[in-house]
C-alpha cells in the first residue's frame, strides 16, 4: 500500500510543472557556469574557482540592483564579479605559474568570506526579475513554463551556449584554445601563447559564472547570502566532467543533476523522505561511475591541468 | 648573484608582498567604517599572546600539518590529491565507528582509533588509486569528486544508530551527533606554562621529520621522487608506477584520516568537543592542501605554514570583540596565501627568463 502511495507521488511529481520549473532553474544556474567551465578546461586548465565565480556574481549582481534599482545592472556587475575573481586566478596561475589549485581553493575561502563580510557591511537589497513567457511555446505541456515561462535573465543562455560552441569550435580562436589544452608544446611552436588562451578562457569562465551567479539571485533568491551558491560551483565542474568535455554533454549533465535536486524537493513537498544523502551525492557518484565506465573511451584535453611553462615539458 | 644576496632578495620580496596583503585588508576594513589596528591587535592576541592561546593555535596546527605531510607524499610521487578534505571525515568517521561499535576503554583504544582513522582515510584515497590505475581516471578529479560524496556518506551514517549516530539517553534533543568519547579514552592534553594541546602535536612534528627523512634518504623515497619527476624513466627502472604511486596516494589519505581522527579524540573544543557532528571537518583539510602546496610540498617548511595558518583560525575567534565582522580573517587569510603565492613565482620567471637570454647568446 504504501508503496502504491510512493509511486502515486512520484507520478504526482513528474506529472507536476512545478517540478519542471525548478529544474530549470537549477539547470540554468549550473549550465551558466557549466559552460563557461567546459571552456576553460578545453583550454587545459581546471579551474576550480567557479564556487567563488558563482558566489562573486551574485553578490556584485545584489550590489548592482541596490545602486541602480536594475536588474539589467546588476547581471552586468555579476558578470564583473566573476570577471574579477577569473582576472585573479588566470594570473595568478597562467602568468605567474603559481599553482592552480591554491589560486583557486584560495580564491573559494576568500570570496566566501568576503562577500560574507560585505554583505553584513552593505546588506544590499535585491528583487526577483520580472518573467517573460513566450507565445505559444510556454503552452506546450509540461515543459512550456519551464522553458519558456522564465524570468528574463533565463533566455540569455539561448544565446550563451550556443556561441559558447560556435567560439571553441568555429573560430580560430577557438581552435587555438583547444591546441592549448590538447597539447600545448605544439601549440606553443605554432606560435599560440598558450597561457595568454588560457588566460582568455578563464576570463570566459569568469563572465558566465558571475552571470550565472546573478542571474540565480534574481531567479530565486533576491536576498544575498554567503551560502547560496552552496557548492553548485562543484557540480557545474561535474558535470563538464560528466558530460565527457563536450558540450552537449555538459549540458545533459547540468540537466540531469539539476531535475535529481528538483524530484527530490518536489517529492519531500508532498511529504516523502528520499534518502536525501544519495541524492545529494548522486551528481558526483554518476560523474565518477561515467567516467570509470568511459575512462577508456572519453578522455580529458591531454594536457587538462598541467601547467605551461616554455622549455619545460 | 651571491647567496646572500640572494636571501636578502627573498626576505625583501617577501615582506614586500605580506605588506601589501595586509594592506589590501586594511583598506577593505577601513573602507567598510572599521578599525584596522584593533584587528590586528586582536589576531595576534587571539593566536599567541593571550593566555592560553598558543596552545589552541598548535591543537589546530597538529591535524594541519598531518594533512600536509600526506598531501607532499603523494604530490612527491607526482599526483594530485586535492580531496583531503574528504579523507579527512572519512578518517574521523572510521575513528568514530571504531571507538563507539567495536573497541573498549583504556590506552591502547586510543591507538588503535588512531590507526582505525588512518585506514579510513587511505580506504577514501584508495579509493581515487583504484579509478586511477585501473580505469584511467585523473586522480585530480576523482579526489576532488570524492568529497562530496564523503561529506554526504558520512551526513548519512549520523542518521543511523548502528553506524554513527548516537542513542537516544547520549545525545539528548541533538539530532546527527556521535556520542562523546569517553575521558579515558581521549588523547592526552597536558597543561605546559597555562597553555593546553594534545600530545598528537609531537607525533606530527616527529612524523614531519621522518617523512622530510624517508623522501630524501631512503630508496622508497627516492622511487618515489623518480616517479614523480619522469615516470617513464622510473618505470623502466623497475619502479611500478601503479604500485609506487597507489601506495603514495593511500598513504597519503592515511595521513589525512589521522588527521580527523586526532582532531576527534583530541581536538577539544576546536573540534566538535569529541563528538563527531555534520561540518566537523571544517575546513582543515582544505586548508592543509594549502599548507602543502604553500610550502611548495616540502615536508620541514610545512610544519612553519602549517602553524601560520593555524594562528590565523584562532585569532579569528578575537577579531569578533573589536566590532568587526571576524569573517575578514577569511579575507586576511585569503589574500596573505595569494600573496606568498608571488615571490617564488617571480623569482623563478626571472631566473628562466635570464637562463634563456644566456642561452641564446651562447648560440
Amino acid at each position: 500500500m504504501v508503496l502504491i502511495d510512493f509511486f502515486s507521488a512520484v507520478g504526482d511529481v513528474l506529472s507536476s510543472e512545478s517540478t519542471y520549473i525548478n529544474g530549470a532553474l537549477f539547470a540554468a544556474l549550473l549550465a551558466f557556469a557549466a559552460t563557461g567551465e567546459w571552456v576553460a578546461e578545453r583550454s587545459g586548465t581546471l579551474n576550480i574557482s567557479v564556487e567563488g565565480m558563482l558566489l562573486s556574481g551574485a553578490f556584485a549582481g545584489a550590489l548592482g540592483y541596490h545602486l541602480a534599482e536594475s536588474v539589467a545592472v546588476g547581471l552586468m556587475l555579476g558578470a564583473v564579479g566573476g570577471l574579477i575573481i577569473a582576472v585573479v586566478q588566470a594570473e595568478m596561475s597562467h602568468r605567474l605559474t603559481a599553482d592552480q589549485f591554491v589560486v583557486g581553493l584560495t580564491l573559494n575561502i576568500l570570496v566566501v568570506g568576503l562577500t560574507g563580510f560585505l554583505d553584513r557591511e552593505i546588506d544590499p537589497r535585491a528583487d526577483y526579475a520580472s518573467e517573460v513567457e513566450i507565445p505559444i511555446l510556454v503552452d506546450i505541456p509540461l515543459f512550456g513554463q519551464a522553458l519558456f515561462g522564465e524570468p528574463w535573465p533565463f533566455y540569455l543562455l539561448y544565446g550563451l551556449v550556443p556561441l559558447s560552441w560556435w567560439l571553441v569550435y568555429r573560430t580560430r580562436w577557438g581552435l587555438e584554445l583547444r591546441a592549448a589544452g590538447e597539447n600545448p608544446q605544439s601549440a606553443d611552436v605554432s606560435g599560440i601563447d598558450v597561457n595568454r588562451r588560457r588566460r582568455q578562457s578563464i576570463y570566459y569562465a569568469g563572465l558566465t559564472s558571475g552571470l550565472g551567479g546573478a542571474y540565480f539571485l534574481f531567479a530565486r533568491l533576491a536576498t544575498f547570502d554567503d551560502s547560496v551558491i552552496g557548492g553548485q560551483g562543484f557540480i557545474a565542474i561535474a558535470a563538464v566532467i560528466f558530460g565527457g568535455w563536450t558540450l552537449w554533454g555538459t549540458m545533459g549533465g547540468c540537466v540531469l543533476f539539476a531535475g535529481a535536486l528538483s524530484f527530490q524537493l518536489s517529492l519531500q513537498g508532498l511529504g516523502y523522505e528520499l534518502n536525501t544523502e544519495l541524492l545529494q551525492a548522486l551528481p558526483y557518484l554518476v560523474t565518477i561511475g561515467a567516467m570509470a565506465m568511459f575512462a577508456k573511451r572519453v578522455r580529458p584535453p591531454a594536457a587538462l591541468a598541467q601547467p605551461f611553462i616554455r622549455g619545460l615539458k | 648573484m651571491t647567496r646572500g644576496a640572494r636571501v636578502a632578495e627573498w626576505v625583501v620580496l617577501y615582506a614586500l608582498s605580506i605588506v601589501v596583503a595586509l594592506a589590501i585588508s586594511s583598506v577593505i576594513v577601513e573602507a567598510t567604517g572599521g578599525d584596522w589596528w584593533p584587528v590586528l591587535e586582536a589576531l595576534i592576541d587571539g593566536s599567541i599572546k593571550a593566555p592560553g592561546r598558543w596552545g589552541e593555535t598548535l591543537g589546530i596546527a597538529a591535524p594541519l600539518l598531518l594533512v600536509a605531510l600526506g598531501t607532499v607524499i603523494s604530490a612527491k610521487a607526482g599526483l594530485i590529491n586535492i580531496g583531503q578534505e574528504g579523507q579527512l571525515l572519512m578518517g574521523a568517521a572510521f575513528a568514530v565507528f571504531f571507538s563507539f561499535r567495536i573497541g573498549g576503554p583504556g590506552p591502547l583504544n586510543v591507538l588503535l582509533l588512531l590507526l582505525f582513522g588512518a585506514l579510513g582515510g587511505a580506504v577514501w584515497a584508495s579509493a581515487a588509486g583504484l579509478l586511477r590505475y585501473w580505469r584511467g581516471v585523473p586522480e585530480v578529479l576523482s579526489t576532488l569528486l570524492l568529497v562530496f560524496v564523503a561529506v554526504q556518506a558520512v551526513g548519512y551514517g549520523l542518521k543511523w544508530q548502528w553506524l554513527l549516530l548516537a542513542d537516544e539517553a547520549s545525545r539528548g534533543n541533538r539530532n546527527l551527533v556521535s556520542e562523546q568519547l569517553a575521558k579515558n579514552n581521549r588523547i592526552p592534553r597536558p597543561d605546559i606554562f597555562g597553555n593546553e594541546f594534545p600530545i598528537t602535536v609531537y607525533v606530527a612534528l616527529a612524523l614531519a621529520l621522518a617523512v622530510a627523512y624517508g623522501l630524501a634518504r631512503t630508496v622508497w623515497g627516492f622511487r618515489l621522487r623518480m616517479l614523480g619527476h619522469n615516470p617513464r624513466a622510473a618505470q623502466r627502472s623497475g619502479v611500478s608506477s601503479t604500485v609506487y604511486g597507489a601506495t603514495a596516494l593511500a598513504i597519503g589519505g592515511a595521513f589525512a584520516g589521522l588527521a580527523g581522527a586526532a582532531m576527534f579524540a583530541g581536538g577539544g573544543f576546536s573540534f566538535g568537543n569529541y563528538r563527531l557532528v555534520p561540518g566537523f571537518s571544517d575546513n582543515i583539510g582544505w586548508t592543509g592542501l594549502l599548507v602543502a602546496l604553500m610550502a611548495r610540498e616540502r615536508a620541514l617548511p610545512a610544519v612553519v605554514a602549517a602553524f601560520v595558518f593555524a594562528m590565523l583560525r584562532t585569532g579569528a575567534g578575537f577579531v569578533n570583540s573589536t566590532g568587526v565582522e571576524s569573517r575578514i580573517t577569511d579575507v586576511v587569510q585569503g589574500l596573505l596565501v595569494l600573496a606568498l603565492l608571488a615571490p617564488p613565482a617571480v623569482v623563478f620567471l626571472r631566473d628562466r627568463h635570464r637562463a634563456r637570454a644566456a642561452a641564446t647568446e651562447r648560440v
